[in-house]
């Protein structure tokens, strides 16, 4: 509960900043925090690859970006009134659906009645692996796992492709846009 | 005590829900595209808290089966997330690709600049 208090003031911090380098840190220091509260939700492997994808590829990544764009925000240009109107509605409609959720951390919720008792039974003898989260993943959800090897695979690919030939132009603020 | 009651039942899904409009506002609300990005991170770690959450068990362990364990917490959102996770680096990998792309052509992130930028040619 406390470390969920914190990420939430984090938040406040990053919608608030402009400076977008302390904005890419504070991300960093909240997906680190999201990686603690996966923890005490019993989710080990999820706050592994929260830590290091999260916290560490995905600033890397931001940081990249920023060295090759710039640091600095520009005020807005007009109010922000109709986006705080629409998130807050959008919030109160999300807020008002929640006490139809069953309450935190009960054992006998809806989604602990249907597919995982047969995982948490059966993997042990179908996959001789311990690591339910594992069995489930490279095995019963194995074509899952693939597709989504596919998507990064392209990603990489588009990547590559947007960033080729980058090079032979000079970076430099307000050059002439560049007909394609 | 009714009150506090629903606090703790349901104190999970309310933060889940503030980062997720938190981050709904800066995708609209700032021209940005860092900072837009930064944004839909924002939403997606809510999504991640909205499929973990449900999952535990209270006095539950991890879904690593042993001798003398349990109840063990569902295994499912878990694999569903890790996927969530990946694909979620991969498609912000792109996108700053694209932001770089956007700042060598019009020497700027801003999009009330690009937009300007635009009317003029």
């Amino acid at each position: 509960m406390v470390l969920l208090t914190l990420m939430a003031a984090i938040t406040v911090g990053v919608v608030r900043l402009r400076n977008l380098f302390a904005v890419v840190v504070l991300g960093g220091i909240y997906s680190f925090l999201m990686a603690s509260v996966m923890i005490v939700l019993d989710a080990v492997d999820v706050a592994m690859t929260e830590a290091s994808v999260g916290a560490g590829v995905s600033t890397v990544l931001m940081l990249g970006t920023l060295y090759l764009t710039k640091t600095e925000e520009t005020r807005p240009a007009h109010t922000p009134l109709l986006p705080l109107v629409v998130a807050g509605i959008t919030g109160i409609a999300l807020v008002y659906g929640s006490f139809a959720l069953p309450p935190f951390g009960v054992a006998d919720a809806p989604i602990h009645m249907h597919v995982a008792p047969y995982y948490l039974e059966n993997s042990l003898r179908d996959t001789l692996v311990p690591n339910v989260v594992t069995s489930v993943l490279a095995s019963y959800r194995g074509y899952d796992t693939l597709g989504e090897t596919a998507v990064i695979f392209t990603a990489g690919i588009a990547v590559l492709m947007l960033l080729k030939g980058r090079r032979d132009v000079k970076p430099g603020p307000k050059r002439k846009r560049v007909r394609r | 005590m009714a009150i506090l009651e629903q606090t703790v039942a349901h104190y999970n899904h309310w933060v889940m829900i503030f980062l997720m409009i938190s981050g709904l506002y800066i995708v609209v609300a700032r021209g940005n595209m860092v900072k837009k990005l930064v944004g839909l991170g924002l939403f997606q770690t809510s999504v991640y808290l909205l499929y973990i959450s449900p999952g535990k068990i209270l006095g539950g362990t991890p879904p690593i089966l042993g001798e003398g364990l349990g109840p063990y917490s569902n295994p499912l959102p878990h694999v569903l997330i890790l996927t969530a996770i990946v694909v979620g680096v991969a498609t912000l990998a792109l996108g700053l690709a694209l932001v770089v792309r956007i700042n060598e052509s019009f020497g700027t992130i801003e999009e009330d600049e690009i937009f300007a930028e635009e009317d003029d040619t």
